[in-house]
């Protein structure tokens, strides 16, 4: 006898040990969150599922069970490309052209030094 | 143990011997000490891989198994609200075991592997699930101290060096302070309730005040050397330190409602550090390899769960789908 009432109802022995294990590998879907109207889509985790609309209602189990959410979406896990980690190196010189940062423009110092010599303050 | 991880003996010798590439390793190092993570497709030495699917399969098996005692009072919870918070945690916890897998199965082994070894013994989950939730009482003492155990040792796992991982913890720890608060709740509420209430709360903080102790694994003195684990931020405190967290943070709290633990010899020392009588380290090791109260029930209703639906999913499965790898 189990303490557990739900157990004593079922006969756990109704399954055969011969199969005691699992092959059907469930493909994995990857799930991305909005939290609000207006905010960025972002990746959150996976699920596993065979159809896209189980795949939703499994993202909305897991991952808009707390919290607000605006919308849910997903995608199987093979039709996502991405970079290979070694390729990293590839974004490095990305930081470095400054030249396309507002910070990277100013003009002050000739401003003043301009005004100075001109003396038109 | 939830999220944890002690090595036996041969264990460390493998770990010692394996060798890698030692520039690719002392990159991979220095990404780890300048607080970087790591991510799925990373290079990663082999052992930090294998040691990293081991805890964080544990830690899922633990969800898992943790919401059947739980679940055991589900039934027969005293009003509806206590019901529904129940349900809601019980859910969670299924929830942060899928979380889980889906963290390991970034680093190579699928869920359906991991399914198959907690089903057949290979991997072992938290052994504090192999003792019973006799009664409701039993249930406030998991909610309140087993998460409060748990949260402990995941908002230190949290800060580790494998990225799916820490990102699973931290959504688990929000969580999870749901159920620290509502389990607190109960506490409370049986505890400055009727004698009865008091009574039965009392008993099971007996029962479980052991097992609670058990928690964190073995103490430091007999667990062998994870220093290499510690530097890649797999393990980020010893068990030992974690416990004494622990205590620090909860004794206060039980017994600020007139419940009592049952060691006259648990106190805490001028250097902070909490003594506590020997808690029976054999007993730990036999129940933890199969010989407790529940653990062949715990095993056979995963089991049934997994084989009576198998047709289910099987009927759903599209034949030309290729499994993948998940991304993160």
């Amino acid at each position: 006898m189990s303490l557990d009432p739900r157990v004593n109802r079922i006969d756990l022995h109704k399954v055969g040990s011969e199969e005691q294990h699992t092959n059907s590998h469930l493909i994995t879907w990857e799930v991305f969150h909005q939290e609000k109207k207006g905010k960025q889509v972002i990746h959150v985790g996976i699920v596993h599922a065979p159809t896209p609309d189980l795949a939703l209602i499994l993202a909305k189990e897991q991952f808009g069970r707390r919290g607000a959410t605006t919308n849910i979406w997903v995608t199987k896990t093979s039709d996502v490309y991405s970079f290979s980690s070694e390729d990293e190196d590839i974004f490095e010189t990305t930081p470095e052209k400054t030249f396309r940062n507002p910070e990277f423009y100013k003009v002050r110092d000739r401003i003043e030094e301009y005004q100075a010599k001109h003396k038109t303050v | 143990m939830y999220g944890n991880t002690s090595l036996t003996a041969a264990e460390a010798k493998i770990m010692n011997q394996t060798v890698e590439d030692p520039i690719l390793l002392e990159a991979f190092e220095a990404k780890i000490a300048r607080g970087e993570k790591i991510e799925p497709n990373d290079w990663m030495p082999k052992e930090y891989r294998k040691q990293l699917i081991r805890m964080i399969e544990q830690h899922a098996h633990s969800e898992i198994v943790g919401a059947l005692p739980e679940g055991t009072w589900i039934t027969r919870a005293p009003n509806f609200r206590r019901k529904l918070a129940l349900i809601a945690k019980v859910q969670d916890e299924v929830g942060h075991g899928q979380m889980l897998y889906s963290a390991a199965e970034t680093l190579g082994k699928t869920r359906e592997e991991m399914l198959n070894d907690l089903m057949n013994g290979k991997i072992k989950y938290i052994n504090l699930f192999n003792y019973p939730a006799n009664t409701w009482a039993d249930i406030a003492v998991i909610f309140f101290l087993v998460d409060a155990a748990a949260i402990v040792n995941q908002t230190i796992n949290a800060k580790g060096s494998y990225g799916p991982y820490c990102r699973a913890l931290e959504r688990i720890c929000y969580e999870e302070s749901f159920h620290l608060k509502q389990g607190h709740d109960n506490f409370v509420y049986l505890a400055t309730g009727s004698q009865y209430q008091h009574d039965m709360l009392q008993e099971a903080m007996n029962r479980w005040y052991r097992p609670l102790i058990h928690f964190f694994g073995p103490p430091d003195r007999n667990s062998q050397h994870s220093e290499k684990l510690m530097k890649w931020k797999v393990k980020l405190a010893s068990n030992d330190a974690m416990r004494n967290q622990f205590l620090d943070m909860y004794v206060s709290k039980i017994l600020e409602v007139g419940i009592t633990l049952p060691d006259p010899n648990l106190r805490r020392n001028a250097d902070g550090i909490w003594e506590f009588s020997d808690p029976d380290w054999d007993e730990f090791k036999r129940v933890s390899s199969g010989d407790g109260p529940c653990n062949k029930e715990r095993l056979e209703v995963r089991r049934y769960a997994e084989m009576a639906h198998r047709w289910v999913r099987e009927a759903l499965m599209n034949p030309s789908d290729k499994y993948k790898i998940p991304l993160a």
